[in-house]
């Protein structure tokens, strides 16, 4: 049962938080030079940013949030020892109608394959419908992230759109995956 | 080389915005043709708002987006419009289309813009493939744009609300190959 | 997927404008080095100058301009910087600069391995069809590198440059992708 005690921002291993413009920068500027990372969580051309270009970043990301009112980032941090362990967001967001897009990354490898990315989805996922009162989320893979894609496929979104050859990388077209999840289909998951 | 400008019934223009702004501020007057074109809750907005929007986005000649007014070659009538965004990375030119004058629809104009568009996309643009949405309650556009060579690749389900009904919107695709076999004899 | 953004001595790291402007600042003392950069004789800029120019240009993160430190895999140590720049997206065509501002790493195969580098940047991630360069007729050193790597004489702006007296050519130099991919054998 949900009721307003459950806690939003706290799953078992990580939190949600918001950005510290002074500590995440620099971290977060090591993410932009793994080149795989970046192509698995971006359509755009792989480029390494300084940390002076991700406070920039996270200036434009504070204030889309406050003028648009369509974005709800979060950065993710281990309960452990509070280090950045990736970001969570729900983007897009048409209120009228109800839809917004989910996106998710764990930056240094030595934080993947620990469940961070399950807990992060399972928790935006409630914030979305819980919260944001959202009728259904999408989220947007290109079809060689197949670990993005067994997660969401392990949460119940289906595979709606297949957008053939939209992305060029390595010299192949790629096809990009639309996956949807309604409201109704949200499997409520106890905390494990 | 064929012009490139020119369908059978229409042809593509660049006007002065307050030409564009004057028929924008009474098309969008037709409820029907803004749930026809938007997903986002439609609204009405002033010449002079639509106006400055028009110039700003002309200020400098980008080369992502590409935006064309449409009359037609028999009175030379400003029916519609249509523009391509193009993710020039990865070569793919998204669509949006409208034919602004109600009495010009089903009678084809549609299906002539929408080749009209796919030829400067594909030949002048050099794009490998061309994408668009549409709602599920416009079935006139999807016959028209399965007849220009688009396929359906899929549905985002009930992602629009409307008239307190949910309906889907479905996605279309069109390759470079595909449209150069469809269309090699007439180049 | 391919490991982009690294080569056999170098990778392409990010361009920090604070860092940079010192940098630069620095080898812009070397004449040697911006005569063989550029056309004409610039100010010697302030770091404080330097900084404020890149924040503007390398901000900007536009689809068409890409820019990079070069660091050494070895030492991590700063070296040159890098440019890519989109000028034609419908014949996906790019200009590259690049410059070691670090003397002691000239004529040690550094060049071609950052040639390299961009260039399966620019093919495989950038998907550009041909990467174009200018080069002086006296820089040799740069022109037998960028041979290397690949890339085909197509033409010359005859005296162009006038340096010491002397007249002086500037080259066209290019590589198509069909070159590069015939060059390079791509996994995956």
């Amino acid at each position: 049962m949900f009721d307003i005690q459950t806690q939003l921002f706290e799953g078992q291993d990580i939190r949600f938080g918001p950005i510290d413009h002074e500590k995440d920068a620099e971290i977060e500027s090591k993410w932009t030079h793994d080149s795989d990372f970046m192509r698995m969580m971006e359509v755009a051309p792989a480029r390494p940013l300084s940390a002076a270009l991700v406070k920039k970043q996270y200036e434009k990301l504070e204030k889309q949030m406050d003028e648009d009112k369509n974005l709800f980032y979060f950065t993710i941090r281990a309960r452990e020892d509070d280090h950045l362990v990736g970001r969570a967001a729900v983007q897009w967001i048409e209120w009228a109608n109800g839809n917004g897009f989910l996106r998710i990354g764990i930056g240094s490898a030595e934080d993947r394959g620990k469940g961070y990315g399950t807990q992060a989805l399972q928790m935006l996922l409630r914030f979305a419908f819980a919260e944001l009162n959202l009728f259904r989320v999408s989220a947007i893979v290109p079809e060689y992230n197949t670990a993005a894609i067994a997660l969401l496929k392990k949460f119940g979104f289906v595979q709606e759109v297949c957008r053939r050859k939209s992305l060029e990388r390595d010299g192949h077209r790629w096809d990009l995956y639309v996956f949807g999840l309604l409201k109704d289909e949200w499997l409520y998951q106890a905390e494990a | 080389m064929k012009d490139i400008f020119r369908g059978e019934l229409v042809r593509i223009t660049n006007e002065e915005p307050d030409v564009v702004a004057k028929a924008s501020v009474r098309w969008q007057l037709d409820s029907e043709y803004g749930r026809l074109l938007d997903s986002e809750s439609i609204h009405l907005f002033s010449e002079k708002a639509i106006k400055n929007w028009i110039e700003k986005n002309s200020e400098s000649i980008k080369p992502e987006r590409y935006q064309f007014s449409v009359r037609t070659l028999a009175e030379d009538k400003l029916i519609g419009f249509f523009g391509l965004y193009v993710e020039l990375i990865h070569s793919e030119a998204w669509v949006g289309i409208g034919i602004g004058e109600r009495d010009f629809w089903s009678k084809g104009y549609g299906t002539d813009m929408m080749n009209v568009c796919l030829r400067y996309a594909f030949l002048e643009l050099g794009v490998q493939r061309v994408s668009l949405g549409l709602h599920e309650y416009n079935p006139r556009a999807l016959r028209s744009y399965e007849k220009a060579g688009f396929k359906l690749e899929g549905r985002t389900r009930k992602d629009v609300l409307r008239e307190g009904k949910r309906t889907d919107t479905f996605w279309m695709g069109i390759l470079r190959d595909e449209w150069m076999a469809q269309n090699g004899a007439a180049l | 997927m391919n490991e982009i953004l690294k080569g056999k001595f170098v990778r392409l790291s990010a361009y920090d404008p604070k860092e940079m402007s010192n940098a630069f600042s620095r080898w812009n003392r070397n004449s040697e080095y911006i005569r063989l950069l550029n056309s004409s004789m610039g100010p010697l800029q302030s770091p404080k100058r330097a900084e404020k120019w890149m924040d503007e240009e390398v901000g900007e993160m536009s689809p068409a301009s890409y820019y990079f430190t070069i660091r050494t895999l070895e030492d991590d140590k700063l070296i040159g910087e890098l440019g890519l720049d989109v000028v034609d997206w419908s014949g996906r065509d790019a200009f590259v600069g690049l410059g070691i501002g670090e003397t002691e790493y000239w004529s040690k195969g550094y060049g071609t391995d950052i040639m390299n580098v961009l260039l399966q940047f620019a093919f495989m991630e950038v998907n550009l069809r041909r990467v174009t360069l200018t080069v002086f007729e006296y820089n040799p050193r740069a022109i037998r590198s960028y041979e290397k790597a690949g890339f085909r004489h197509e033409g010359r702006l005859r005296q162009l440059l006038n340096k010491e007296g002397k007249r002086w050519d500037m080259f066209y130099m290019g590589i198509l992708r069909e070159e590069w991919l015939e060059r390079n054998t791509v996994q995956g």
